[in-house]
């Protein structure tokens, strides 16, 4: 008795579960309609009607204007990505395991680097990569780079302080040196932080708006930057704009299709319990 | 002896990553607040001392005020929304439904995107008109004969802001909601079991065990979003433009360095959102790798 | 570590190396295809190109572009053209890049900027153009312009710039059959023009459809200049006119006038939405710049039918333009490069190409009208006859600082209606970065 209560209650739970869920892809519906629409037929006033045929014109023409700029992000985004997962695994198993001094003086400062405006660095940030000539794609990758270094050392440096020490020890007085363990006793099971820092890399330097407008131009823009000057700076086709904000997002969201999982943990890693 | 070359081998391998933090975090933050203290206006840099002007016309400035303003509305309703909304949907998903990693799914999958992205979209929901050229949500609500819930959005005079802010709890909620699911499942099933043999209702359960023991987490989205909705930028643009009613400090540090041309100021902008953040940020590092030890 | 995991990584790491593959992949392609002509030409044109920075990214700006390019190209056929554009929002951005590479002391050989002080107040000021008197005697360029467009792009008695197109900003747009409907003529003063929208607002259409702040400030500029007249608007830009009088108050008053005619649903309007309403039949008149007419022609609707256009009420005889223009840098890294794409920006030929695609006039009055529509036919007509004066909104009149500091009094006028507060505040613009002391 008490148990069929309880699960009809349960089952009750899916009324405001199908709410919230209609709530968040009411935004995906209006881009998937509209990108299917013909230019005459985009009105504001018509934006739930269904589009009148399938068609993938709006698809191609999207995908023709952005195809050079999907290849620059991905050029852009993979080393970024790949770089900077490198670098805060070795600073998180520096600062884990083999702390030198001044390293908890260290660590907060670099942590510190996660949160700041990028509003308070902008214009030295513009001057500086500017002098030294450091602009388009490798300019991008080394801002995703640096700027991504605290959150990559954050989370490897979580996971390895979570490592019991005696692994490092019994390792130690079979004669194995610093990188002599990093190599062959940390990194083989640090893959699941190179994961999430990989993902969690990859979505924000893919996304990253800011630090590209600035310094790439139109052989190298990344897709965000295209996506945005696709308009023009006067008129909009709504209907490829829309078209062409899926093909943006869609390496993203394969990301998150694919690795679900570890993409959420990508997110927790965001937050310093991670 | 082998133990000093790792010794020094380790300071080797972390110092350039170091360098780099030093110079383009806290290297470029002196350069801003040197620029913030100088009277350039234009392009060509002019590091005359000028000392706290800059500060003191913000203080006076009433689009800052307007700026403060803004920050604190959407602040306040993004933050407290995106938690109450996060914790909410969490508790739904912890009741070991059918389909849970389906709504996971749904409620995570707007994080993915860019804000440039999703900003375009929801311009077109939030559209305000009215009567015969009604469009978007207002369009839904009228449609399905929820009247009372039509309204100017972010047109609205004054609380404009908190119109924005919805559409950054859209994006945002999903992570909170994941927060807390990773919190919920950490808890140990024979602690709600005991209660329940108490006699404590389910509500009480929330009430008195559960929430304290998530007080962690509540403080660390708390800290996450409370500093995401200080730098604040291209969901606004995206949704409004650059547009007074709906302006921010890190809007006007955008506009009036790089279209007024005053570099001062705008810099001056930027080291207040950067204490700001910092007023929050630094006691909760402390507070977090006390914890640790 | 679990089953799921190893797939999930091994998705991971096929999709990088299906990314990686395609880089490496099309890396090799390029460089080849571009260095084989390079070897075979320029053994002794080494330094021939030219890097022209511009925000033309998308559109029929960039479409024209590409067919300017093209005449550079055939005329030049041994000078490699460098497009170096910019993302972004009119200009900002790209100005935001451009500045930070001036101040690096690396700058393009010719750049885009809209004629007039913000070209002036910012890069002449700046000591980073140079003046090109010389260039224009050489090609006759000051007998094809407007008389009265010269002294608006020169500063101290030199011109600075090569203007390629203009817009007209003081355009009224209507609806004739909303206006018919109701028995209203198009109005040609200000005093009409409140009346005509009193009498569509009691029958409840909207007279007049606007846009966010950006259309809201170009209103502004059309409302000063019908309400002063042109010589007294003029006189605002050089000091002649003080903000703080009374004419201006009454400028400003009738602006909050105007603005009551208007839309409750502005500020999340874009100028394209706008003017939608008028052919939509939801509003009788808006106020924008001619690149309207190509959104129509876009939409495939037909001239004097469907929309039709007037000068803005009270400016009757006055073209208000705007223009984008090209520059020389200060230390060019390729001046010969720089002149002859200048050349062809000012050339008969090269406006020709450019101005049909973008949607604007030339700036020469020479160009051929059988190359424009309906619309443009009849701006060119107006461009070789009127009275010129310069925009706010599109940088002709005012300098950068100076305009972002009206924009600013703007948007707290429109939030809090004070029209007192807003003159205080327009008077203060003027003296911290205008010519008033």
């Amino acid at each position: 008795m008490l148990k069929n209560l309880k699960l009809q209650k349960k089952h009750g739970l899916y009324i405001p579960l199908i709410g919230m869920a209609i709530f968040y892809l009411l935004p995906m519906y209006v881009m998937l309609a509209t990108g299917f629409k013909s230019f005459a037929e985009v009105d504001l006033k018509t934006m739930w009607n269904l589009p009148q045929g399938i068609a993938f014109d709006n698809y191609i023409e999207a995908y023709a204007k952005l195809a050079p700029s999907l290849w620059s992000s991905a050029k852009m985004v993979v080393p970024a990505a790949l770089i900077s997962s490198m670098l805060g695994s070795l600073n998180g198993f520096i600062l884990a395991k083999w702390k030198f001094k001044g390293a908890d003086i260290i660590f907060p400062l670099i942590l510190f680097g996660m949160f700041i405006p990028y509003q308070s660095i902008l214009i030295p940030f513009v001057q500086f990569m500017n002098a030294v000539g450091l602009t388009g794609i490798p300019g991008l990758i080394i801002a995703h780079v640096i700027y991504g270094i605290p959150i990559t050392t954050l989370t490897f440096r979580n996971y390895y302080a979570s490592l019991p020490q005696e692994l490092l020890e019994a390792a130690k007085i079979d004669g194995a040196d610093m990188l002599g363990i990093y190599r062959h006793i940390l990194l083989p099971i640090s893959m699941p932080s190179f994961v999430v820092v990989l993902i969690w890399q990859f979505t924000s330097a893919w996304n990253d708006f800011l630090f590209a407008v600035i310094l790439t131009s139109n052989t190298d823009w990344p897709v965000t930057v295209a996506l945005n000057n696709m308009a023009g700076s006067q008129i909009i086709s709504w209907n490829v704009q829309m078209a062409g904000s899926l093909l943006a997002a869609l390496p993203t969201l394969l990301v998150y299709i694919l690795l679900g999982r570890y993409f959420l943990r990508g997110l927790l890693a965001g937050s310093l319990k991670g | 002896m082998n133990k000093n070359k790792d010794r020094y081998l380790s300071i080797i391998l972390i110092s350039p990553s170091i360098l780099a933090v030093l110079i383009f975090v806290y290297g470029f933050i002196g350069w801003s607040i040197r620029v913030s203290l100088s009277d350039w206006k234009g392009l060509n840099p002019n590091y005359t001392w000028a000392g706290s002007k800059n500060y003191l016309a913000l203080f006076s400035d009433p689009r800052f005020h307007v700026d403060i303003r803004n920050t604190l509305i959407f602040t306040g309703v993004f933050v407290i929304g995106s938690i109450v909304l996060g914790f909410i949907l969490a508790v739904m998903l912890d009741q070991g439904l059918k389909g849970e990693g389906i709504f996971r799914s749904i409620f995570l999958f707007p994080m993915a995107i860019s804000y440039i992205v999703t900003g375009v979209v929801w311009r077109w929901l939030m559209n305000p008109a009215e009567g015969s050229r009604m469009s978007g949500l207002n369009l839904l609500f009228d449609s399905l004969n929820l009247d009372f819930l039509v309204n100017r959005w972010h047109t609205t005079p004054i609380w404009g802001m908190a119109a924005i802010a919805i559409a950054a709890i859209w994006q945002m909620s999903g992570y909170t909601m994941a927060l807390y699911l990773a919190g919920l499942r950490a808890i140990p099933h024979e602690l709600r079991e005991a209660a329940r043999i108490d006699g404590a209702s389910e509500f009480q359960i929330y009430r008195r065990i559960i929430l304290p023991l998530l007080t962690p987490i509540s403080l660390s989205a708390l800290i996450i979003l409370g500093h995401m909705s200080l730098k604040v930028f291209d969901l606004i643009i995206a949704i409004a433009g650059k547009q007074l009613p709906l302006d921010v400090p890190a809007i006007y540090m955008w506009q009036t360095t790089f279209d007024g041309l005053f570099y001062s100021r705008g810099a001056a902008i930027g080291i207040l959102l950067l204490i700001s953040v910092a007023v929050l940020i630094i006691p909760y590092i402390r507070y977090t790798l006390k914890a640790e030890d | 570590m679990s089953k799921k995991f190893w797939s999930s990584l091994i998705a991971i790491l096929l999709l990088s190396a299906v990314v990686l593959t395609a880089c490496g992949g099309a890396a090799p392609e390029s460089p080849a295809e571009e260095a084989a002509p390079a070897e075979e030409e320029s053994m002794e044109m080494e330094d021939a190109q030219v890097e022209v920075f511009s925000w033309w990214t998308g559109g029929g700006e960039a479409a024209g572009l590409d067919a300017m390019i093209e005449v550079f190209g055939a005329e030049y056929t041994d000078v490699e053209f460098v497009n170096a554009a910019v993302a972004g929002g009119a200009g900002t951005n790209a100005r935001a890049v451009l500045a930070s590479r001036l101040q690096a002391g690396d700058p393009p050989d010719s750049w885009q900027g809209h004629a007039g002080q913000e070209l002036i107040g910012t890069y002449v000021v700046g000591g980073q153009i140079e003046a090109l008197n010389d260039l224009y005697d050489a090609e006759g360029w000051v007998d094809v312009m407007p008389e009265t467009l010269i002294p608006l792009i020169s500063h101290e008695g030199n011109i600075y710039s090569v203007p390629v197109n203009i817009h007209r900003a003081n355009v009224m747009w209507y609806n004739p059959t909303v206006l018919s409907d109701n028995g209203v003529e198009v109005p040609a003063t200000m005093d009409e023009w409140f009346a005509a929208m009193d009498t569509l607002q009691a029958a409840g259409v909207t007279p007049l459809a606007l846009g966010e702040q950006w259309t809201q400030l170009h209103l502004l500029e059309t409302v000063l200049l019908g309400s002063l007249g042109s010589d007294a608007y003029d006189g605002l830009w050089d000091g002649s006119t003080d903000w703080a009088s009374a004419e201006v108050t009454a400028a400003l008053d009738d602006f909050a006038k105007v603005l009551t005619y208007t839309n409750s649903d502005a500020a999340s309007l874009s100028w394209q939405d706008a003017s939608q309403l008028v052919v939509n039949g939801d509003a009788a008149f808006n106020v924008m710049g001619d690149w309207a007419a190509g959104y129509y022609i876009e939409l495939e609707l037909t001239a004097m039918e469907d929309y039709g256009w007037a000068p803005t009420p009270g400016s009757v005889g006055v073209f208000q333009f705007l223009s984008d223009s090209f520059t020389l840098a200060v230390g060019a890294p390729h001046p010969e490069g720089a002149e002859a794409w200048l050349k062809v920006a000012g050339s008969k030929a090269g406006q020709e190409a450019f101005n049909p695609v973008k949607g604007s006039i030339c700036a020469r009055t020479d160009c051929d009208p059988s190359l424009f529509g309906e619309y443009l036919q009849s701006a060119m007509e107006d461009w070789g006859s009127n009275t010129v004066s310069g925009s706010l909104t599109h940088g002709v009149v005012a300098n950068d600082s100076w305009k972002s500091e009206i924009d600013t009094a703007l948007g707290l006028f429109v939030a809090g209606q004070d029209v007192a507060g807003f003159q205080d505040a327009l008077v203060a613009a003027c003296a911290s970065s205008g010519p008033c002391k």
